[in-house]
């Protein structure tokens, strides 16, 4: 069942890169989801993916930007709802340019409201402007929340497939 | 990979029965599409009111009628009424087991099951109904 508080934000939220300032709130979303406080993390991140000097490019006119690489928010207003980040990377392992999805978080309380599927639609509309038609995504096993999540949104399993080892 | 009979059966009058708000079917109408015994259908689907997942309606023009939540269910909620698909990973074991070769068979054997069960448990029936829809 959708959860109730998820219907009380009815407006489609705007998404846009994140800024230096949305940071507190993704790491917020992403501890209350994750129980792990990971502040270092999402900086890097921000700056690494949003923060470049050299491709500090206005998000609003992405088709004239040569951007690969997208750390987006879900906002109503100032409050971000959710955040979703994702990359084109080529040629790992033959694979060619495609897609990848890293990270995506939604607050808790307004789960099953659509921000998610908003998001994913955001981040693969500026994939398909950066020249892909693929989109891949790595996830545990046993995130069954945030598999079926993906699985909602039309993704099935890939012809790749994950190895590790004990170093 | 191969499921049983009864869980097939078990599938189809769920994804037929959930396909539509208030859908309301007959064994025999469900029967008839997937080539399946109505008596073993029956069966299943009194298995399927146990849990909750599906509801007889009585009187003229009864039949069932899914009960359950189409984004909550998995396909794994389902399966697993009828069927153990990790049985290894349950402790289920074979002759042979314990020697270092049956070890690393059942090591290799447990991957499959895993991923299997993955699988299952991510598929919601909205998920699923959404896959049958793009074979029509």
């Amino acid at each position: 069942m959708a959860n109730p508080q998820a219907r009380q934000s009815e407006r489609k939220p705007t998404v846009r890169l994140a800024k230096a300032t949305d940071i507190p709130q993704v790491i917020a979303i992403d501890t209350e989801n994750t129980g792990l406080s990971k502040a270092e993390y999402w900086e890097d991140l921000f700056e690494r993916y949003n923060n470049r000097s050299n491709d500090m490019d206005d998000d609003a006119q992405p088709k004239s930007v040569k951007r690969y690489r997208f750390f987006l928010v879900a906002c109503d207003g100032d409050t971000v709802l959710g955040f979703i980040i994702g990359e084109v990377r080529a040629w790992e392992f033959g694979s060619p340019p495609c897609g990848w999805i890293f990270a995506v978080g939604v607050r808790n309380n307004i789960r099953q409201g659509g921000v998610g599927h908003t998001l994913l639609e955001a981040l693969n509309d500026r994939l398909r402007k950066a020249g892909v038609s693929k989109v891949r995504t790595m996830l545990a096993r046993d995130d069954t929340l945030i598999m079926s999540f993906f699985r909602s949104q039309g993704m099935m399993a890939g012809p790749f497939i994950q190895f590790e080892k004990d170093l | 990979m191969k499921l049983q009979k009864a869980t097939r059966c078990a599938l189809f009058a769920i994804l037929e029965l959930a396909s539509g708000q208030d859908r309301q079917l007959s064994a025999n109408e469900i029967a008839e599409k997937y080539g399946i015994s109505t008596n073993h259908l029956a069966k299943v689907l009194r298995s399927l009111g146990r849990v909750g997942l599906v509801e007889a309606v009585r009187g003229a023009g009864g039949g069932y009628r899914f009960s359950g939540n189409r984004r909550r269910t998995t396909l794994l909620d389902i399966i697993q009424l009828f069927e153990t698909i990790d049985p290894i990973r349950n402790g289920e074991r074979e002759d042979g087991d314990d020697t270092a070769e049956g070890k690393g068979l059942c090591q290799v054997l447990m991957e499959i099951e895993d991923t299997a069960r993955a699988t299952f448990a991510s598929i919601t029936l909205d998920t699923m109904i959404k896959l049958v829809e793009k074979h029509r």
